[in-house]
């Protein structure tokens, strides 16, 4: 039975997608009393959809289900994305794996390990802060820091931040962090005495991982099996809270496996009706073919990530009056530093993921600015910087390789337990050219287009992550590395016909694909996430960020998502102050 | 369709998994700690119900816990087709490969000694649910501990260990 079934529609909105930012456009309407249908394409690992909806035990600390068995989807079989660099590579370089977030109830956020830094005032406007730079979209958003600061304020308690307010770069806050920080790891307490021998400022990241109970959920056990896995005793703050309590409210339906195809629409084709959907919980016809189900709402909400989002409107050929969409994808460009060294870090087996994050190399300094100058740009601006573990055992006796030297390799263990790793998520700029769009000839399981990456960096990511890489090197050194050696992703220069990590981007931040703004000849949605071309549709994703600035994306995500329900519904958050 | 390995099969990817992973004195051989059988288990995972793909969870039950990876998962109904496709193409590439294989296993394309070697990996190093770490001979060679949960580690485990 669906919920609100009057009016002739089948809930109040329906949500496509259900990690973090549908999630919490769940939470934000059920609250404020409407109804809302949850469609979800993946399978639910993540908890009982009956009262007191528990968690269903399906996660572990299994290597070998979560990083060689697609366990969290979506599997290449079903859903194949391509990839190439550009046109130059005709259709496409590879079919296969292409940032696959999961596919899963929960989204992103079941595997993330959830660092959730904020943005700061200047990420807002970039172009009026430091103007335009030549082959790119440096543009400001609609939206500032001050207008978003109440949501992220609300999108911390929602998913449980745990951090504290000692990063001198951080942006100004209207109150304290839900939980203090978890326990630091040995590695990043090494790398980050050595960062601030250097000069620069590390902090503890502010992560969506319990260090104490939390809204029924335990504290962080450090197990250490973190990024990427989905956590077994839910302290994670992935979107399992806020799913919880939206169908506490008795006004949520979740569907998993419910891979929404089409956006149904008045003949006028200015509002949505509804959604169509292939329901995978059930097996084939005997032509092969999935059962189709129809769903009618008054609003729609685009919740599959800046990858799904703009694959479903350009199937639908819906939204995209400005024929923006699927255009300035970004990911944050990554430069990879690791070092060796002799003693033991823990890393690998112990605690979360990444425990300190430093952002000196954002705004830079007189070096970076001269070797922005040196490069002709105007300016340069790179990311956080992760201090984090490397792998498990499967993943680095893979990187060892074969022959005589793999046992004792893995038992030195110089990629796993000695290797400690700094990962900047640069900021990329906005390019039209970059793109997903739909491949002219490849087809998931169900006949529709796949979805094609087009995508290289722009000089500016080139010449960032070539100032920062020998900085965060010299680190490394210092802390004690006998060894140290850097990369890209994707990979460029010499390496860029061949990489462990692939040759598309290996990020799994994906933005810009529906990019907000002012002005509907340039943009796809308006400042309220809404589309320009259908009002009553709005997007609750990455899709929107018009710009990647150089921090991890889901905690806006999820502040702007909030943001867009509660002017839905009417009730935004008040302005707040600094506290 | 032949699903799994043959005796003499099971034999030669023993001797290739040795060879790509060998041991010495202080770790074992992928083949000799049950890499066959981590290949086997996989390539005849649909003779079960569930279907051996993915471990249940969420505790082994060595560290607390009842025991649970046993409990295998479900897969969807397009999650089956996907998997009987992938596996369907595996035993294809290990009754071929393997059958092809000389007396100095020098016979082997870059694609077969690159699947073997990915699987003898993943048996070696995995969770010994899955057939292979025998004994859990490969995390002991390499002093980990493998999985953690209920019981984690403390704070102090993680900061000073």
């Amino acid at each position: 039975m669906m919920l609100g079934a009057v009016d002739g529609v089948d809930a109040d909105a329906i949500i496509i997608g259900s990690g973090p930012g549908g999630a919490a456009v769940a939470h934000s309407l059920t609250q404020a009393g409407w109804s809302v249908i949850l469609l979800e394409k993946g399978r639910n690992h993540l908890l009982s959809l009956q009262a007191p909806f528990a968690p269903l035990g399906h996660f572990s600390n299994d290597e070998i289900k979560f990083t060689q068995r697609h366990f969290l989807g979506p599997d290449p079989i079903l859903e194949p994305r391509t990839f190439r660099r550009s046109l130059a590579d005709g259709d496409r370089l590879l079919t296969g794996e292409v940032n696959n977030l999961p596919s899963t109830l929960g989204g992103g956020g079941v595997h993330a390990d959830g660092k959730l830094p904020r943005f700061r005032e200047i990420d807002f406007a970039l172009r009026s802060e430091l103007g335009p730079v030549e082959g790119a979209d440096i543009a400001d958003w609609p939206v500032s820091y001050a207008d978003l600061e109440p949501y992220y304020a609300e999108a911390e308690q929602l998913v449980g931040v745990a951090g504290e307010e000692t990063n001198p770069f951080a942006a100004w806050r209207s109150g304290p962090f839900p939980m203090p920080p978890g326990a630091d790891m040995f590695g990043a307490q090494i790398s980050s005495a050595a960062a601030e021998r250097a000069g620069l400022h590390p902090y503890r990241a502010p992560t969506g991982v319990n260090s104490v109970e939390y809204q029924g959920r335990p504290a962080c056990n450090n197990c250490g099996f973190c990024a990427f896995y989905g956590c077994p005793i839910e302290a994670k703050g992935d979107p399992v809270g806020m799913l919880r309590a939206a169908l506490e409210t008795g006004r949520c339906q979740i569907i998993p496996s419910a891979y929404a195809t089409e956006i149904t629409t008045d003949p006028a084709r200015t509002r949505a009706t509804g959604v169509r959907y292939l329901d995978l919980s059930v097996a084939p016809n005997a032509q092969g073919d999935a059962a189709v189900r129809e769903l009618r709402a008054h609003h729609l909400v685009l919740a599959g990530g800046a990858f799904e989002t703009p694959r479903l409107l350009l199937r639908n050929e819906l939204g995209n009056s400005s024929g923006r969409v699927g255009q300035h994808l970004m990911f944050h460009f990554q430069t990879l530093v690791v070092g060796a060294f002799r003693e033991r870090l823990w890393g690998a087996s112990r605690g979360r993921s990444v425990t300190h994050l430093h952002d000196d190399h954002i705004d830079g300094d007189s070096a970076s600015r001269a070797a922005a100058q040196a490069a002709g740009l105007p300016w340069i601006r790179g990311g956080i910087v992760e201090h984090g573990s490397s792998t498990g055992p499967v993943n680095e006796a893979l990187l060892q390789g074969a022959g005589p030297h793999h046992p004792l390799a893995m038992r030195n263990s110089e990629l796993r337990e000695r290797l400690w790793v700094f990962t900047m998520q640069g900021e990329d700029l906005s390019q039209q050219s970059n793109c997903v769009d739909l491949d002219p000839t490849v087809r998931d399981a169900w006949g529709f287009a796949a979805g094609r990456v087009t995508y290289q960096p722009h000089q500016h990511e080139l010449v960032t992550s070539n100032h920062v890489a020998p900085i965060l090197e010299g680190v490394l050194r210092d802390a004690g590395a006998v060894w140290t050696a850097g990369s890209t992703s994707p990979p460029v220069g010499d390496h860029a016909g061949a990489s462990p990590m692939g040759l598309a981007p290996a990020s799994y931040h994906i933005m810009g694909t529906a990019k907000m703004g002012f002005d509907p000849l340039n943009s796809v949605v308006d400042p309220t996430s809404r589309l320009w071309d259908l009002p009553n549709v709005i997007i609750a994703d990455s899709s929107v960020f018009p710009t990647s600035t150089g921090y991890g994306p889901t905690l806006t995500l999820v502040a702007l998502a909030t943001r867009a329900a509660r002017l839905l519904t009417g009730n935004p958050l008040r302005q707040s102050q600094p506290t | 369709m032949q699903t799994g390995l043959t005796p003499t099969q099971t034999l030669s990817l023993i001797a290739l998994m040795n060879k790509l992973v060998p041991g010495d004195d202080l770790s074992p051989a992928a083949g000799d700690s049950g890499g066959a059988e981590y290949v086997n288990m996989l390539l005849t995972a649909f003779d079960y119900d569930p279907p051996h793909i993915w471990a249940g969870g969420p505790f082994s039950g060595r560290h607390g816990g009842a025991a649970s990876f046993e409990n295998w998962l479900e897969l969807g109904p397009w999650e089956i087709l996907a998997w009987k496709s992938r596996i369907e193409d595996l035993n294809n590439q290990y009754h071929a490969g393997l059958d092809s294989l000389g007396p100095e296993l020098a016979e082997i394309s870059d694609e077969f000694r690159e699947l073997v070697f990915t699987h003898a990996c993943e048996a070696l190093y995995g969770d010994p649910v899955y057939g292979g770490n025998r004994e859990m001979s490969g995390w002991l060679a390499i002093d980990y501990r493998g999985d953690s949960q209920p019981k984690g580690y403390t704070d102090q485990e993680v900061s000073a260990p």
